[in-house]
């Protein structure tokens, strides 16, 4: 949206309120989600007992949220800078193609799986990098340009696989990702990392203040010697080597690259983060609020199951929770200005 | 590691026999569903007497077209039959890695037999064989797994068998004549069920010198089954014979037909819903056949877990153990035996 808000004048005045993301209320924020998680954890163990408290459980949600979390922290990315993107799913798909093709798996024979791994994240950044360069030099507004690209990245993973599944056969890759030290599953340590990295990468340096100078106000962050476009870039080939590695991660679970991954992970991501307190006009985010946002649905989707109840009723659920966030979100907003 | 699978396997068809023998006999469920009772076997033996306790896990793809609800729908009214099975549902999904995760529920909640109808095979291999590992009877419906560790027993519909019944229908009707066209909209091409068919639809044309024309693939919904047909109608100006492979996404097909105003060609369907029946009995419209893919393999699916968990044997085989795989088999159905398979139709 960095383009748009760049030739929009009424969009930049007020933003000196925004950016200011260590205030009281980030905790407050946070604090309310502490709160719904464990309201959510209460139901869970009243209707489901131990079935729902115990560790097997939690690992099984965690497992569940690690694919989905790890494409959210890249989002949190891109909309704290002013952006959206849509094709997250696609570009999973695409990757989980690329890093299984016959090609690939020769290679991953001959120098080993990490030749998957790196195909992956290649395959992930260089569509974030498309996205970022049609949208800061080619002036495409975000929702277009990543729409395009929800479009072309399915349709190229389907021509690539034939729309057939690709099946890893790779033991070393299986193995690893599929190995749980001290009884943690290798992929939800991933997503540890990945949500670590990415808090730091926001809260303590330049790339995280600019990013938050680019989506609360271009202009200015331009006129401070930022350079806005190149910064935008960057936040989208950030978000598309994390898809990258959320490819890597259904691939690991499923021991399949398919076309079919990814199916609609761009509203859940976007869902999650903007439950967690990022703000989608951009400015302001918080990843811990995400990682709060992708726990929060994934535990909701557990206690569902744990109580046969449908998914379409989890869906109903889900907008409610969607709704109900954003108006608190506004609410608090208002407060502020 | 197959040995380690047999042992289990053997240990675990030991307790269920010994458990269905020590307990006393209840009374047999009797509630009877529109759907299922047709296929509830009434053989002369005590399978359907009420044994040892079994709880099993069911998980399908989202029901987002006729034949994936009547699955689900067949699966429970089965389950409820027995007053000695409890169903646990986590509902259809289209997410691998949801799904995934719904049988790893199912691995905690430690149930006795899983039934799953993945939504891609190979992607769900690994956490059933983790099932399996788990000593957990797995039976795989519909959509097969990649490894034969994954499950005990694979229930299968004839997907080659449905393309071979429709192309020798076309072939019978034909009679030899030659420079035929012919038409298919298939179904999801990316699984290896519409790769299937259509080979086997192929197979069959090529025995009396056809071969399909034109070809579009639509994804078993009645939306893309009316975009496809519509693209293939434009693309082909005359067609003597069109073979669909859904009768779901022919809902969207037959209404693509009405509004190019077409009747030259001789439509078969696929599957065998209710409405597409009713249409082969009224003889009204282009629809003259149906190839049946039942709705009820999950429901099979629920009742050999049952047997397997019980540690029975299917009744009218001589065979002690429930055999590894069940293929259904894929008749034509036309206006002349409409009737006989009219009942156990499902609604789209």
């Amino acid at each position: 949206m960095s383009a748009s808000l760049q030739n929009d004048p009424s969009l930049t005045t007020p933003a000196p309120a925004r950016g200011d993301r260590s205030g009281n209320l980030g905790i407050a924020r946070n604090l309310g989600l502490v709160i719904a998680l464990i309201v959510l954890c209460i139901v869970g163990v009243i209707t489901a007992g131990d079935r729902f408290a115990s560790t097997d459980n939690m690992l099984t949600i965690l497992r569940l949220a690690a694919v989905i979390g790890v494409v959210s922290i890249g989002m949190t990315f891109v909309i704290t800078g002013g952006g959206i993107d849509l094709s997250v799913g696609a570009i999973v798909a695409l990757a989980s193609i690329w890093a299984t093709t016959t090609g690939t798996q020769a290679m991953a024979d001959d120098f080993g799986w990490i030749a998957m791994v790196f195909s992956a994240v290649l395959v992930g950044t260089a569509c974030g990098v498309i996205n970022g360069v049609l949208i800061a030099y080619g002036k495409v507004v975000p929702f277009i340009a990543t729409l395009a690209m929800l479009a072309s990245a399915r349709g190229l993973a389907e021509i690539i696989a034939d729309r057939k599944t690709q099946i890893i056969r790779n033991q070393g890759f299986t193995d690893f990702f599929g190995a749980e030290p001290l009884g943690i599953p290798v992929i939800v340590i991933i997503f540890a990392l990945v949500t670590l990295a990415g808090w730091f990468l926001l809260n303590r340096t330049t790339f995280g203040r600019r990013t938050f100078a680019v989506g609360g106000n271009p202009e200015a962050a331009r006129l401070a010697g930022i350079k806005v476009q190149r910064h935008t870039v960057y936040l989208y080939a950030l978000l598309g080597s994390t898809c990258g590695i959320a490819a890597v991660m259904l691939m690991s679970r499923t021991t399949t690259g398919s076309s079919t991954h990814g199916t609609l992970y761009e509203l859940d991501a976007i869902a999650a983060v903007v439950i967690g307190g990022t703000l989608l006009s951009g400015g302001r985010g918080t990843v811990v609020g995400t990682l709060f946002g992708v726990l929060i649905f994934t535990t909701l989707t557990n206690v569902f199951t744990l109580n046969n109840l449908s998914t379409s009723a989890q869906a109903v659920a889900k907008g409610v929770i969607i709704v109900i966030a954003v108006l608190l979100q506004q609410r608090i907003a208002n407060r502020k200005t | 590691m197959s040995t380690i699978h047999h042992r289990r396997r053997r240990g675990l068809v030991l307790i269920g026999a010994l458990a269905a023998a020590t307990l006393t006999l209840g009374a047999c469920g009797n509630s009877s569903d529109g759907d299922s009772s047709s296929n509830v076997s009434k053989s002369n033996t005590d399978n359907d007497k009420s044994g040892k306790k079994v709880v099993i896990g069911f998980s399908a793809p989202a029901a987002d077209h006729g034949w994936m609800g009547a699955i689900t729908k067949a699966a429970v009214a089965q389950a409820k039959q027995y007053d000695d099975v409890t169903l646990k549902v986590a509902e259809g999904t289209n997410d691998v890695n949801l799904q995934i995760s719904q049988v790893e529920t199912f691995i905690n909640d430690k149930v006795d037999a899983i039934v799953l109808l993945p939504f891609d095979g190979a992607a769900m291999t690994a956490v059933a064989r983790k099932a399996m590992d788990a000593g957990i009877t797995v039976i795989n419906v519909d959509r097969e797994f990649d490894s034969p560790f994954a499950a005990r027993t694979t229930v299968l519909g004839d997907n080659y068998g449905m393309g071979v019944s429709a192309g020798t229908f076309v072939c019978d009707d034909a009679k030899g004549a030659s420079g035929k066209k012919v038409a298919e909209i298939a179904g999801i091409d990316s699984l290896p069920l519409t790769q299937e068919r259509s080979k086997g639809f192929a197979d069959a044309l090529k025995k009396c010198g056809l071969k399909v024309d034109n070809r579009v693939a639509a994804e078993f919904t009645v939306e893309s089954g009316e975009k496809a047909a519509s693209n293939l109608l434009q693309a082909a100006p005359k067609i003597d014979y069109l073979w669909n492979h859904d009768d779901d996404q022919g809902v969207g097909v037959l209404a693509a037909i009405k509004n190019a105003d077409r009747d030259e060609f001789v439509m078969i369907g696929g599957a065998g819903s209710a409405n597409v029946m009713r249409d082969i009995k009224s003889d009204n419209t282009v629809l003259k056949a149906t190839v049946i893919y039942p709705s009820t393999q999950a429901a099979d699916g629920i009742k050999l877990a049952r047997l397997l968990v019980q540690g029975k044997s299917m009744s009218d085989l001589s065979e002690i153990e429930v055999p590894r795989q069940l293929k259904l088999a894929a008749p034509v159905v036309t206006k002349d035996n409409v009737d006989t398979y009219i009942k156990s139709a499902f609604e789209s």
